[in-house]
């Protein structure tokens, strides 16, 4: 173990050769409460990095699922091409976090040897692909934040993270109005499509509210680089959605409950599973190449 | 919700690609896609044809809109062009040594 | 990615039309002219026919080809194999796409294919009815399968039908990385720990025979492999393809110390061929008629996809109706 890791923190390595863990989260259970960094801003700085590419990674995985089971050849071809985007993003987030650790790790010590609770990213990304409409409106929750997150990261002071969020920039700006497209036809297509993905949005909608979970590890970010601090753009993504659900016929759900935990490794059930499989051959040959 | 019943069932219109890779290049058909209306023709045709990147614009046309000449026409149509010979500058005599333009 | 070009005895059997001596006689000149036939130019019957058969066997060998691969995108074991999968198995989907497309020109609905596919009636290659156990057979279709593909698209890429031709050419040159990554992975393999290269050959394997199924049977017998030669539909005999295939195989296996399981494999020096053994045809048969490991997934997968999407499709239709004729924000008109 690493001196300065924290003595709870759950094993992960499954006996991988990789160097330990050194984020200092906490997750021992309890209330949630913002994340502890050890105070210093590089580690919050990996912690911030860590947010971006896990949800990019689970969701780019997500989206991968689908492939070859579209509802149309040309939306197996659209999917797959957003799944490489977003899993190229992680790729170059992981990056950043790996050279400001310093520990030598890799995007892919990152990507295969963490467990579920490891992982830093929103639980909106990690939930089932289910019907397309539920893959469709999780889409567009999610990439209708990015659009503006990616243009104020783009501004940052620290210039690998800066370049690497313009390059996903331009990447969301089409994948949302991808799925903004696909929200219209949906909503405004057949009574069934419709309902189906009302029901989506309805669903997802309590997961939204964690995608503006802020904490020290934000605040410790935009004092060093100048990185945004998402809660700035709540009301940005407000009249995104809510001017395509207005046009879609869709109405705006309300959240009754708002689910949170994945910034600080404390996820949905679904999690473990994906990365159960996701991992399987890369834990099964420990040290191998591929 | 007043939306009609759903309809049947298909694989969507065709739509024509035409794909430019260069400033200043022409559009050239590259292929088809099929989509429901002009903004999904443009998002299928980008991913189809320019996820590699080489492409810099993009028009897409309802395969219908489009008229051809019939392979019938060929003969009336073109062969008089081919018989034009002072449409072409090698029809014309320029004195040795002098460049013309 | 390809499809064999298997003729089922319904092909055969199907009755020639009598066409015009004249226009015929025209149409072959033309093709030994070297010349490019065209949507709208007279083809005989028979040449449609065949084409669409062709075609439309090959456009469904590349959809069904995305099930057997996209097996592995979930557990691909680094981010730089994951993304080169997804990207292969989206190209899969972009080739299918332009054969299908086409095949359109020829006066065939993609429903109409897709259906066909759906029913069970449409064949596909018999090669992607075979499971991908483990990522080790990730590589051997790459190195196989996709070099398969290459040998006979190549050819395919001078066959005299435009539009085939043309999807070919696009098909070629995007499939360059197909066959690379794949090889690149079974080497890589092959360099690894010992459960690596037992891994790899275990896909060897099991990969060999069909792999030199996918060219289909000899067919030097054929009266319609004459025909589909003379209208230069298909350039090569299936077994002038499966030697070329074997003999730049070969080497590639010996370059990364995999061992081809054909006991009965020799260089020829005269004929300068690797001279390979019996193919097992009643397992070819019995896969092309349905009975392959994997025949009934396949087709299972590609009709829940299709039920699965049906309310998506419909939606995108009723919404495009309900707009026909509003005028379209957004975009430009193509001639400013």
């Amino acid at each position: 173990m690493a001196p300065d890791a924290t003595p709870d923190e759950p094993e992960t390595g499954a006996g991988a050769p990789v160097a330990p863990r050194i984020v200092p989260v906490t997750t021992t259970l309890g209330p949630l409460r913002p994340t502890a960094t050890s105070g210093q801003p590089a580690d919050a700085f990996v912690e911030y990095c860590l947010r971006l590419a896990d949800d990019r990674l689970v969701l780019g995985h997500r989206l991968s699922e689908w492939c070859g089971h579209a509802p149309i050849l040309e939306e197996d071809i659209a999917l797959a091409n957003i799944a490489l985007d977003l899993i190229g993003q992680a790729e170059a987030f992981f990056s950043v976090a790996a050279e400001a650790e310093g520990r030598g790790r890799t995007p892919d010590d990152f990507a295969y040897f963490r467990d579920d609770v490891a992982f830093r990213n929103a639980m909106l990304c990690e939930l089932p692909n289910g019907d397309f409409g539920v893959t469709i409106a999780r889409q567009f929750l999610w990439t209708a934040l990015q659009v503006p997150f990616t243009k104020a990261l783009s501004a940052a002071s620290h210039a690998q993270l800066a370049g690497a969020a313009a390059k996903a920039h331009k990447e969301h700006v089409y994948h949302l109005r991808h799925a903004a497209d696909w929200v219209l036809k949906l909503g405004d297509g057949t009574p069934e499509s419709h309902a189906r993905v009302q029901a989506a949005l309805d669903g997802l909608w309590p997961y939204t509210d964690e995608l503006f979970y802020a904490d020290g590890v934000d605040a410790a970010v935009a004092a060093l680089v100048g990185a945004p601090v998402v809660t700035a753009l709540r009301e940005d993504w407000a009249r995104t959605v809510e001017a395509v659900l207005r046009q879609a016929t869709l109405s705006v759900p309300v959240a009754d409950w708002t689910p949170a935990g994945g910034r600080l490794g404390r996820h949905t059930e679904h999690l473990g599973h994906m990365l159960a499989e996701m991992q399987s051959l890369a834990r099964a040959h420990p040290g191998a190449q591929w | 919700m007043d939306a009609p019943a759903a309809p049947a069932d298909s694989q969507w219109p065709l739509w024509e690609v035409f794909t430019q890779e260069a400033q200043g290049a022409p559009h050239e058909h590259a292929g088809s896609v099929h989509a429901v209306d002009a903004e999904q023709a443009l998002q299928n045709a980008r991913d189809v044809f320019g996820r590699r990147g080489k492409v810099i614009s993009l028009w897409v046309v309802p395969t219908e809109a489009i008229v051809a000449s019939a392979p019938s026409d060929a003969g009336p149509f073109f062969d008089p062009g081919a018989e034009k010979a002072y449409r072409h500058p090698y029809f014309y005599k320029v004195p040795k040594g002098i460049r013309v333009y | 990615m390809y499809g064999a070009n298997v003729e089922t005895a319904a092909d055969r059997k199907a009755p020639a039309p009598v066409e015009d001596p004249a226009l015929l006689a025209e149409f072959q000149a033309r093709i030994d002219r070297g010349e490019s036939i065209e949507p709208k130019d007279w083809m005989p019957a028979r040449y449609r026919r065949q084409l669409v058969r062709m075609m439309s066997q090959h456009a469904h060998s590349e959809i069904v080809g995305m099930l057997p691969e996209g097996n592995w995108i979930t557990r691909a074991p680094n981010l730089r194999r994951k993304m080169a999968l997804i990207a292969k198995v989206q190209d899969e989907a972009g080739h299918g796409h332009y054969i299908y497309c086409g095949t359109e020109t020829l006066g065939v609905s993609r429903d109409e294919l897709v259906d066909d596919l759906l029913a069970g009636r449409a064949k596909y290659s018999q090669i992607f009815n075979y499971p991908t156990l483990t990522w080790a057979d990730i590589g051997v279709i790459g190195w196989f399968v996709d070099g398969a593909a290459i040998v006979n698209q190549t050819v395919l890429a001078k066959a005299s039908y435009g539009p085939y031709a043309r999807a070919m050419i696009r098909i070629c040159k995007e499939e360059n990385f197909h066959k690379r990554q794949g090889f690149e992975i079974c080497a890589v393999l092959s360099q690894g720990t010992d459960a690596q290269r037992e891994m790899l050959q275990d896909a060897v394997n099991r990969w060999w025979w069909p792999s030199l199924m996918m060219f289909g049977p000899s067919d030097t017998d054929s009266p319609n492999s004459r025909d589909l030669l003379a209208w230069r539909i298909k350039r090569f005999t299936n077994d002038e393809l499966r030697q070329r295939f074997v003999n730049l195989t070969v080497p590639q296996a010996q370059a990364i110390g995999v061992r081809l399981p054909d006991p009965d494999l020799r260089y020829d020096a005269d004929t300068q061929n690797w001279v390979f053994g019996e193919i097992d045809w009643a397992e070819f048969w019995a896969v092309v008629n349905g009975n392959g490991p994997c025949n009934r997934e396949r087709l299972a997968a590609r009709n829940k996809a299709h039920a699965d999407g049906a309310w998506v499709r419909q939606a995108a239709t009723a919404y495009a109706a309900k707009r026909a004729g509003a005028p379209r924000d957004g975009g430009s008109t193509a001639a400013a």
